[in-house]
């Protein structure tokens, strides 16, 4: 075979795209299990792992950022449903443009939108803390759940609604059975484009609460930082076996989401 | 009437959305070193934006600004480049090494970007790389690539195959055809994951902060980073982010509008 038949062969064209994913995602991802299962020394040892279940601070800031996420994703789904839903709807909006309008702050710096709002509620007086953190919070993610719910909604069949209609059911039970079933997809990759990022998410947390909350993103570059390279990929791998959980969950929404069209 | 509330509740989220923009936006037409204060209108941010007469730190923020772009510069050419020939790689592919390399190209979009950084700080460290402007940029493009894939293989789902074949039978060689047949039908998908990858590069914090090394590279996000953590944000840095958030806002609305256009234009032809 020679190099020619090779490049002629459009199959063959993802090779160098193969070998740097094998590179840039693969061998990193091992060596965060590798350096989690090491010591120091290089040996093997489990106690990276035994000490965070040890670790009293690293699982109270681990409990408090499951449930930030918790609440955060609770929030951008119930306040970013209607949004994608009345976009979406050809009654209210029948343009394609003013979905971006929404999502254009996620373009803007996220941690200078951060700072702006930790400053303006300063100025309006009021402690940062828990709340200040779930307001900025939901800030920075709303879009990202309206985003995908709207993608679906705008792409589905008008008529099941409308026959679910003409067989009598009130707008209620229309959207409980038939809309609200089918846009389950874009529930589902929003949901996932929320919870991961805020249970992970670092420094932003710091701002909006005066340094008073952490959330385990920070605990993870705090070790990183402070050369105690193993605890840290420990305290990653963690993280990655959640999110491997997670994707087992909701990977096929995430999926058919993306696929269909890009985020602009 | 419904109209009415639907109309009233998506202002209201606008107006969540907006408010630390428009805050931004307004104090960036105020002298005061402290975010809020208002002590009269000036222009003396933006002139000292534009001249460079920054007083000390302030001058590293242009170093910021250009480094950031060349970052995303680079990097999202070399992701568009990578991602293209990937998609059309991927795209002819028998199913199984197809859904392995989509396996991976999956990953750096699900992973959050704390754990990207963390992953290819060990990479780097563990190959002995030098951190800093080759180490972020390689960073940069691992999480770029993904979403340029992902924007071609649509296109060349719509794209008739044959002609590129055409192309070869007629006595193009494999590189004539791919930059004569191929490549005008894929342009709308690259320019969408290049502009993607653009501004995801630009707005990127995590992954730049774990790659960036100890040699004192900063990009917007670390400076804005390193100056908060210092106390007190440069002031010039207010006007610098609004003339982003205009420059972006009109982008997109060009780029979307233009989208639209050619997308009702096709429905009236069909």
């Amino acid at each position: 075979m020679n190099l020619r038949n090779v490049i002629g062969r459009r199959s063959s064209w993802s090779l160098p795209y193969a070998v740097f994913l094998l590179l840039f995602v693969a061998l990193p991802l091992v060596l965060i299990m590798v350096y989690a299962f090491i010591d120091e020394g290089g040996r093997f040892t489990l106690g990276n792992l035994a000490r965070f279940f040890g670790d009293a601070d690293a699982l109270s800031t681990f409990a408090v950022s499951i449930e930030i996420a918790i609440e955060n994703t609770a929030i951008c789904l119930l306040l970013g449903y209607p949004v994608a839903w009345i976009l979406a709807n050809k009654r209210y909006n029948r343009s394609g443009v003013t979905i971006i309008i929404f999502i254009l702050p996620m373009w803007i710096n996220a941690l200078m939108r951060t700072l702006a709002t930790a400053d303006l509620f300063n100025m309006l007086g009021i402690t940062l803390g828990k709340g200040t953190l779930l307001f900025g919070m939901v800030y920075d993610y709303l879009p990202f759940m309206i985003y995908p719910i709207y993608n679906v909604l705008r792409r589905m069949d008008p008529s099941y609604a409308e026959a679910a209609q003409d067989l009598g059911a009130k707008p209620s039970r229309v959207f409980a059975n038939v809309t609200l079933p089918l846009s389950l997809p874009g529930i589902v990759s929003g949901v996932m484009m929320v919870f991961m990022p805020t249970v992970s998410t670092f420094a932003i947390s710091e701002f909006l609460t005066n340094n008073k909350i952490k959330l385990f993103g920070t605990i993870i570059q705090e070790n990183i930082n402070s050369s105690m390279w193993n605890y840290g990929a420990a305290l990653s791998f963690i993280m990655l076996i959640i999110i491997g959980i997670s994707t087992l969950f909701g990977g096929r929404g995430e999926e058919e989401s993306q696929v269909q069209g890009g985020l602009i | 009437m419904k109209k009415f509330f639907a109309r009233a509740y998506l202002i209201l989220i606008l107006l969540l959305l907006y408010a630390p923009l428009i805050f931004i936006a307004v104090s960036s037409f105020t002298e005061s070193r402290v975010l809020g204060n208002w002590t009269g209108f000036s222009t003396k941010l933006y002139s000292n934006l534009f001249s460079g007469s920054m007083q000390g730190a302030a001058g590293s923020l242009m170093t910021a600004v250009y480094n950031t772009l060349i970052i995303a510069l680079v990097a999202s050419l070399v992701a568009t480049l990578l991602g293209t020939l990937a998609a059309i790689g991927i795209f002819y592919s028998r199913s199984r090494a197809k859904n392995a390399v989509m396996f991976l190209n999956n990953i750096p979009m699900v992973n959050p970007d704390v754990i990207t950084g963390v992953s290819l700080f060990l990479l780097f460290v563990f190959l002995g790389v030098t951190q800093g402007y080759v180490s972020v940029i390689l960073a940069h493009i691992t999480f770029c690539t993904p979403y340029v894939v992902l924007n071609v293989l649509p296109k060349l789902h719509q794209m008739n195959s044959n002609t590129y074949e055409a192309a070869l039978d007629l006595g193009a060689t494999p590189a004539q055809a791919l930059r004569k047949v191929m490549v005008p039908q894929l342009l709308p998908g690259m320019l969408t994951g290049f502009i993607l990858s653009f501004t995801m590069s630009l707005d990127d914090f995590a992954v730049t902060f774990f790659t960036r090394g100890t040699v004192g590279l900063e990009t917007l996000s670390t400076y804005i980073y390193t100056d908060a953590r210092k106390g007190g944000l440069t002031p010039e840095l207010r006007p610098l982010m609004t003339i982003i958030f205009i420059v972006i806002f009109v982008l997109l609305l060009i780029f979307n509008i233009r989208q639209e256009r050619a997308a009702k234009k096709k429905a009236l032809l069909k």
